[in-house]
Order: C-alpha cells, then structure tokens, then sequence
C-alpha cells in the first residue's frame, strides 16, 4: 500500500493514468455495451450452462444409474459450474488471472465513470459497496417474499395454500436464500465501502478480489434459484443428509450455491483482513481502530477460517450425488452426522458472521448520537475476539439430541453459554455509552437501540436453547426459530438499517427522508415483535419447524403471528418508497456531515474522490472524543481536504 | 459523583423491584403451566429448569430494559435542562463497572452450565437422545436393554419398558421386544414405568419428539438413539417428527396413550397374538435396520431377492441383525 504523502499521479488501484484514451484498448475495455458488463456475463453463463449441460449427459450417459433414473445431477453440477464460470468470464473478473496463467502482461482495468460502472467489474471499493447493498437488497426482498409465502400457509392448520412440496421448496429457499444475505449484508455493502475510509487506506488491498467476491455473490443468488425449475430441495438451509442424498437434481443448486457464495465469503473475508491489518494510515494504531473496524475483522476472521468447510462439504455432497460417493451414505460407510458436524462447525461461526457486524455498527453510531465517547472501547473489541474464538467451539450445541456422544453434551453447554459473557460486553458497551448521555432520536439512532432491545432477547432465549434439558423442549420448533430470528433479523437486520440510514447520505449525497424512515423503523419494529414473539409460544407449545399442519389450538397464535408478518412486510414496502423517494424522486442534497460525527470517514470530500483521500491522513487519536474540551484532532487531513467537518477540539465541546 | 448514584440506585431499584414482582408472578401463575407439563418425570424437570432459568433470565431483560427506558425517558436531547455529556477519561472506562458486569455475567454463566450439567446427569439425559451407549440411564435400564435383543426378554410392572421407534418417511411404527418384537403404528405406555426409547430410521434423519413425554431423540439410519423418561399421568400424547424430513414432514405426527399398567400389559399381549404372523415375516429385532436396494423409501426391510444397483454387494442382500 502506498502511504505517499502526495496525490497520487496515477491511479493506485490500477496504475494506469487517470483520463487516457480508449483507443486502441482491448475490446474488453471500452465503454459502453461493447466492454464487458452484466449483459455480456448473464450471456456467458446461459452458455457455459448449456455447454456444461451437454458436456454432464455426454459424460455420463452411458451409465445405467442415470439412464433408468431421469435425472442427471452430474449434468447439472457441471452446467451450473460452468455457468459461473461463464459469469465470472463475462464479467471480466478473469481477465487478469488468466493472463497472468498464460504468461501474458495483464491489461489493467480502467478506471470506469458514470452509471455504467455499476453494472461492471470495477475495482473502485465504493462502487462494489454500493453495487452490494443493491445486491444484498435483491436477496432480501426474494427471501422476504417467500417468508410472507410461508406466513400464507401457516393461517390455517389444514386449508393448504400451497402443496406439501412446493412449501417445503418455499421454505428452503427462503431459510437459505436469507443466510446467504446475511453473510453478506454487513461485510459486503458497509464493510467494502467503510473499511477503507475508517482506517484512511485509498483502497482494499485486492481490489480484484473485492469486485469478484461481489460479482460472485450475484452468481450464488442465481445458483440458489436454478433449483427451482428442477422442484426445488427438500432440506431446509441446514441441507441434511441422507436428505440431502435421496432429494432431486435442485440439491445439486443448493450445494453449489453455498460452495459459490463461499468462494465470495472466503474472498471477502481474506480481502477485509488483510486490508485492516496492512492498510491502515499512519498513527491508526490498534487502540484507534474505529470499532465497526474491529467487528468486520473479526467477521472477516471468522468467513476466512469458517467457510472453507462449508465449501468442502458442499462438494462432497456433489460428489456424492453426482459420481456415486459415500460421504454421508451410512449404507456405504459414510456418515450423515459427518454432514451434521461439518455443516455446524461451518454454522456456528456464521451465526456471528450475522452478528458482529450489527454489534459493530451499533458500537459505532452509538457515540455520535449520545455525544459521549464509546465506553469500555477495549473491552468491545475484546468482546467482539472473544465472541469469534468462541464460536469455533460450540458448534455441537445444534446436536444435543441427535445422539452425539452424550457426555459431550456438557462440554458444549458450557461453551456455548460462556459465549454469553463476551456478548454480554456489548450490552456493557452500549450502557454506558448512552449513561449520562444526550440522545438524539435520529433514525438511525432508534434502529441501533431496537438493536438492543431484539438482541437481548433473542441472547437470553439462546441460553435455554443450550441448556440441555430445556433444549429437549424447545429444539427443532418454532422457539428455535423465533430465537434466530431475534438475533438475525431484530440484531443483524435492524443494526444494518441503522447502518442504511447513518451512511447513506455519505454513500450517495443524499439523505434518506426522515418522516418515512421513522414510519419504517416503527413500523419495523413493532410487528417484527409481534410476528416472531408469539412464535416462543407456539413452539413452546409444540409447533415444529418446516411444517405446513399444526395443532388446531395453535390458530390464533399463528393467524396473528402471520398477519403481523403481512405488516413486518408492508414495514419493508415503506424504506423502498422512501429509498426510492429520497434517492431518486425528491433527493434532498446531504450535508457533508449530517449527524456531526467524528468518524474518519465523515471527513473525506463530498463526494468521495475515487483515491479517497487527497492525502493519506496522519491519525493522532481515535474517532470518540465526543464532548472533550481540549481533546486532539482525529487526524492531520493534509491541505485543504477537509470542510467536511470542522475537527476543532472547540466545536466538539460544543456537542 | 452524586448524580451518577442517584442514577444508578434508581434503575438497580426499579429493576429489583420489578425483578421480584415479574420473577413471582412468573413462579407461581406462570411456571406451573409451562410446557410440556408434568406427565413424565422429564417433562416435570426440565419444565423445572425452564422456569429457574427464566426467573434468572427476567431480571437480566428487566435490568437493561429499565436502563435503556430510563436513558431514553432522562437523557433525551428533546428534554429541557438535559445536562452536556461529559466526554473524557472518565466517560470512557470505569474498572468497576467493568469488573462488576464481567463478574456477574461470568457467575450466572457458569452456575447455570454447571446446574445444566447437573440437571443432565440426575435427568438420566432429561429425555434427549444420548445415542447408542447412553452414559446417564435409570436403574435396571442396561439390564433391560442387553436383555431386549434375546427372544426371551419380558416385561412384567415395575420393570424398564424397551420400546423401539423406527421413523421412516412419513410415519413412525414402534416396536416392543419384551412382547415378542411386534410392531404396532401405535405407541402404548405403561403408567409409572420408567421407557427407555431405542430411535432409529429407515431412510433420512427424523427426530421423534413424544411432546407430553419430554421426549426428543433423533433418528438417524443404522444409529440407535436412546432417551429415557418415566411416565406419571395417564393420558394421551402427542408425537411429531421435529426434524425436516421430506416432503410430509408436516404431516408426520400421530397419537399415543398412557394407560394403566394392567390395561398395558393387557393391550400388549393381545397385539401381540393378534400380530403374531405379521411379527414373523418382520426381521428379527436389532437396534437398526438396512433398508433394501430400492431406495430409501421403497421397501423398507431387507428380502434378499432385489437387484443391487450397487457395486457393495452386501447392499441389498439380507443383513443379519446387529
């Protein structure tokens, strides 16, 4: 990383000088429709889908497994594969690898200007950040309409919307379609554009890497949808051998889909660390890390070393659909809870891969609207190191009664509820941060307090879920279901709307309306505590998951917990009116630093010059001086960057 | 300094009181009636240990929820006379605060791993699965166990039940080997006797969940899973399969009973004369089964005359009981 003091001549990302002529470039580097953009990928994965289709029947045709069953999964694995790899071709996120594989000198990629870039491989961090949240929006909108999907059915206990077999499809897609987001959701949007700005780097550290872990994360959502012209799967987001093994040619979606979107975890995550840990400016010394920092690395941490299993997995599972291998066929000498563990030990870290980001955001935003210094800074990071170390090792609390060695069970309740004390940090964390404080109820202020609130109970429900004996009550019903929602959807969820609302105006210039935003978040909040509350009740009264008929006596619950859900859903409808309306139709032109912060990122120019920094800050303290006479500036900016913020110590007493 | 006082004592006050009011009201109109009630001794403990951990559950959400009311009720900026924070080293850390939550929570944590763990162990596994050698059981239950796969094992009141659950898509059958091994689509209890569930599966993973009993074990194929309970009230129950298994997952559930020991042994004994042919072509009983060679969900016990379509010749053959 180049820390020069000046503005660079060329540009650091790709080292090509800025405004150069395109002629006489390679085709691929044009402007416009001609170059390589989205439609020139969606064209080379319907064709590698083709060709990898043709080339699995070719293979395999003559086998009589295959002939006598109708379906060819081994033509299906490789068509998706070689659809994505068509994708990534198309897109261009091969042109530099290959080159350098054929011992060519790459052509690097141009700096692109205007709408189109978004639609390209474009290796400028603020654009993959901003070309996340639309994807990760994407997922969340198909995952939400199939939970209304699934709220439908459940509003009575014998009248069927649905068949069984498309609901079990509904309800997969839905449960793994939503983790797939959640991964992401954070790390991907906030993570990529922020990341950078906090620590006062130009760049990612790969900024190939970053654009392909993007472009690759859209090649997963369609991966994950190409089961549904084969009927879907049948395993729910958990995809259980010897389900797993018996279920249709749409298995071969979901385990590719996984293996796809965990190339992009994997990237992401290895991309993000080594960002942090080799791109930080001058003075940006661990102890003035901004904490929304500390909690993407230790995501990042945690994609890195997690997912590598849950993309093994994946493809011993498509080997064991497509070429006949028994990883997890007891018959053959395979294992089903060898899927079982594997799944899990990936599992239980990605369950804090959805929750350190929204304790982050919210550690983050808290001090700006409390005008008070984050408290216990390191005790929050510490939290956040604790949390990750741990998650590795309770991975088994998922298999307490599918007859795991029994006197492991102890064990992993013991870990499993020691994760409560790093946890219980930000709950320390966030108490004194708002004691004494001066509150400002700003949207995003008011979805990092419903953090809070949804998070702690979605934690404290989790402790009975890892004590053993109540787990035999409530594990694999509807209590289960409604903790993780509380947690991924009342911390994660909210804690990125808070996210949403806090940096949008940076990332786009324009502020996100006010009134509407209040109407979303309490709109937000309060039926997404009516959905899933009454769910700890119906499963405590017996409701279990996935199930499209329940007890009669649990209608009410249910219809209410439904309709509800039908409002969680409108509540969704009112932030896309007002995205649209304050980005598109009426945008209001942001201040260049709405809510006053002390951030790093808060004071780059508006809008941001692509090197971010015209130069590389020198960082003298860290970002929480709030309401401290006398305190240092956060930064020496260099000349004449900064009137984003003035960083006086004497406009922050005043705060 | 004073100021900060006030402030605390008055949330920690608030809290206590409201702790005890909640945790009370909890204790005695609530805790009774939680689920799964008390028809066996684990569904007793463990609705037991639901409601300790929920009374030292509420005070914690009580606690931060009266903090943050009281955040947002006194130090709105919206206020008038709201005082200017303070930043600060002050403001930044406080070792005593720190120490005391870390404590705390440290404590609580570990108390309730430790009274889990307990719990567990005096629960002979609180009605969960502990897999094929469970190391927590009730008296006489090894003794019945080992005895079940003789063709001479009895069962007479007072002594452990050995029921045997075989899931498969999408039903559950159960089978009594102290009767002479038969199946029955029905599963019968004695009253005051002490079960000792042996769950296994055809196919794919279900998990029998006997929602009155306390029981939840899952099945998985050539896996014997045993849970324990003893049964305290007559009365009918529920059994749903509570892991996603398929296709009718939703509609894999049906009824048992506790009945009387005498009218038990009465239904047992008749059922098994009346199945007594069926009984006979059924293989001999095992803790698991092989499913035949045509799949998962074809036929579900092994007739040595299919076609393995499988290189593994011993796939599909008959297989002689483990």
């Amino acid at each position: 990383m180049t820390i020069s003091a000046e503005r660079p001549t060329k540009n650091v990302a790709t080292g090509t000088p800025p405004g150069s002529s395109h002629r006489g470039e390679p085709w691929t580097q044009r402007p416009g429709w001609l170059s390589q953009h989205l439609g020139t990928a969606i064209i080379a994965a319907v064709l590698g889908y083709v060709f990898g289709h043709w080339l699995g029947n070719y293979i395999t045709s003559g086998y009589p497994y295959i002939a006598n069953s109708g379906q060819n999964s081994a033509a299906n694995a490789l068509a998706l594969t070689f659809g994505v790899v068509g994708w990534l071709l198309g897109i261009g996120a091969l042109n530099y690898p290959l080159a350098k594989l054929v011992g060519r000198e790459p052509v690097h990629e141009k700096p692109v200007e205007g709408w189109t870039r978004y639609f390209r491989y474009t290796l400028d961090h603020k654009v993959v950040g901003l070309q996340y949240v639309v994807g990760v929006l994407l997922f969340m909108f198909t995952g939400g309409l199939l939970a209304m999907a699934i709220r439908t059915e459940l509003l009575s206990p014998t009248t069927h919307v649905f068949g069984p077999g498309t609901y079990i499809e509904i309800v997969s897609e839905h449960g793994t379609i939503m983790m797939m987001m959640a991964t992401s959701i954070i790390v991907g949007p906030l993570g990529n554009y922020f990341v950078p700005l906090m620590i006062g780097s130009r760049r990612m550290a790969f900024p190939r890497i970053e654009a392909f872990s993007f472009w690759i994360f859209i090649a997963g959502y369609g991966v994950i949808f190409s089961a549904l012209p084969y009927g879907g799967f049948p395993t729910g987001w958990t995809g259980y051998a010897p389900l797993q093994t018996q279920a249709g040619p749409g298995m071969i979606s979901y385990l590719l889909g996984f293996a796809v979107i965990g190339l992009g975890m994997m990237a992401a995550g290895f991309n993000i660390a080594a960002t942090v840990i080799n791109c930080r400016a001058p003075g940006m010394t661990w102890s003035r890390v901004p904490i929304f920092v500390w909690s993407i690395l230790a995501t990042a941490a945690l994609l890195t070393l997690a997912t590598p299993t849950l993309f093994a997995a994946g493809l011993f599972g498509v080997l064991d659909k497509t070429v006949q291998t028994a990883f997890y066929v007891t018959e053959h000498g395979g294992s089903s809870y060898l899927w079982e563990n594997l799944f899990w030990f990936f599992g239980h870290p990605e369950v804090y891969i959805m929750a350190l980001p929204g304790f982050g955001i919210v550690a983050e935003i808290l001090p700006v609207f409390t005008r008070k210094p984050l408290f216990a800074y390191k005790v929050a990071a510490a939290g956040m190191i604790g949390v990750a170390l741990l998650s590795f090792f309770v991975w088994q609390h998922h298999l307490f009664q599918s007859g795991i060695n029994p006197d492991m069970r102890p064990l992993f309740m013991l870990t499993t509820e020691l994760i409560s004390i790093p946890t219980g940090f930000i709950f320390l964390v966030g108490m004194g941060t708002l004691y004494r404080a001066k509150i400002r109820f700003e949207v995003p202020m008011l979805f990092a307090m419903a953090v809070f609130f949804n998070f702690l109970i979605g934690g404290v429900t989790g402790v009975f879920l890892s004590d053993v004996p109540v787990n035999v009550t409530v594990h694999g019903g509807f209590f289960v279901l409604s903790h993780f929602h509380y947690t991924i959807m009342g911390g994660l969820l909210f804690a990125f709307m808070a996210g949403l609302y806090y940096w949008l105006p940076k990332m786009t210039g324009r502020m996100m309306n006010k009134k509407l935003g209040q109407w979303h978040f309490w709109t937000m909040f309060v039926f997404f505590n009516l959905t899933f509350f009454p769910m700890f009740v119906i499963g405590l009264l017996g409701q279990p998951r996935r199930v499209f008929t329940y007890a009669r006596n649990l209608t009410i619950l249910n219809d209410f917990s439904s309709i509800s859900a039908f409002l969680l859903g409108f509540s969704f409808l009112i932030f896309f009116a007002n995205l649209m309306w304050s980005m598109y139709i009426k945008p209001v032109r942001a201040p260049a630093n709405p809510w006053d912060s002390l951030g790093l990122e808060w004071q780059t120019a508006n809008p941001i010059p692509e090197y971010n920094f015209e130069r590389i800050p020198v960082i003298m303290t860290d970002p929480y001086h709030y309401s401290e006479s006398g305190a240092p500036a956060l930064a020496d900016l260099g000349v004449g960057v900064s009137n984003a913020t003035d960083s006086s110590s004497s406009s922050r007493s005043k705060k | 300094m004073k100021n900060e006082t006030n402030h605390l004592r008055r949330i920690f006050v608030v809290t206590l009181v409201l702790s005890v009011a909640a945790d009370l009201l909890y204790w005695f109109l609530v805790g009774p009636h939680v689920p799964p009630g008390s028809m066996t001794s684990t569904a007793h403990d463990n609705q037991l240990d639901f409601n300790i951990l929920l009374v030292i559950a509420l005070p914690v959400l009580i606690g931060v929820w009266v903090f943050l009311g009281y955040s947002i009720a006194n130090w709105s900026a919206k206020r008038a006379n709201v005082p200017e924070p303070q930043g600060g080293a002050s403001a930044r850390t406080n070792m005593k605060a720190q120490v005391l939550w870390i404590t705390i929570t440290s404590v609580v944590v570990l108390f309730l791993a430790g009274f889990g763990t307990v719990e567990l162990m005096v629960g002979n596994g609180s009605g969960g699965g502990e897999g094929p050698n469970p190391v927590w059981e009730p008296a006489g239950a090894a003794k019945a166990e080992t005895a079940a796969l003789t063709s001479s094992a009895t069962w007479a009141p007072g002594k452990v039940l050995v029921v045997q659950v075989i899931a498969q898509q999408w039903k559950f059958t159960y089978r009594y080997p102290q009767f002479g091994g038969f199946e029955s689509p029905q599963l019968m209890l004695p009253d005051n006797t002490t079960v000792a569930f042996n769950v296994t599966s055809l196919d794919v993973i279900h998990s029998f969940w006997a929602y009155q009993l306390e029981v939840k074990a899952d099945a998985n194929p050539q896996e014997n899973n045993v849970a324990f309970t003893t049964t305290k009230q007559l009365g009918n129950f529920t059994v749903r399969c509570s892991e996603l298994c398929g296709l009718w997952h939703g509609a894999m559930y049906d009824y048992g009973k506790v009945q009387t020991q005498a009218n038990f042994a009465t239904w047992a004994t008749t059922t098994e004369s009346a199945n007594a042919a069926n009984t006979a072509v059924l293989p001999a009983f095992a803790w698991t089964y092989v499913p035949d060679a045509n799949g998962a969900a074809g036929g579900y016990y092994p007739d040595g005359t299919v076609t393995p379509y499988s290189s593994v010749e011993v796939y599909g053959a008959k297989q002689a009981a483990s």
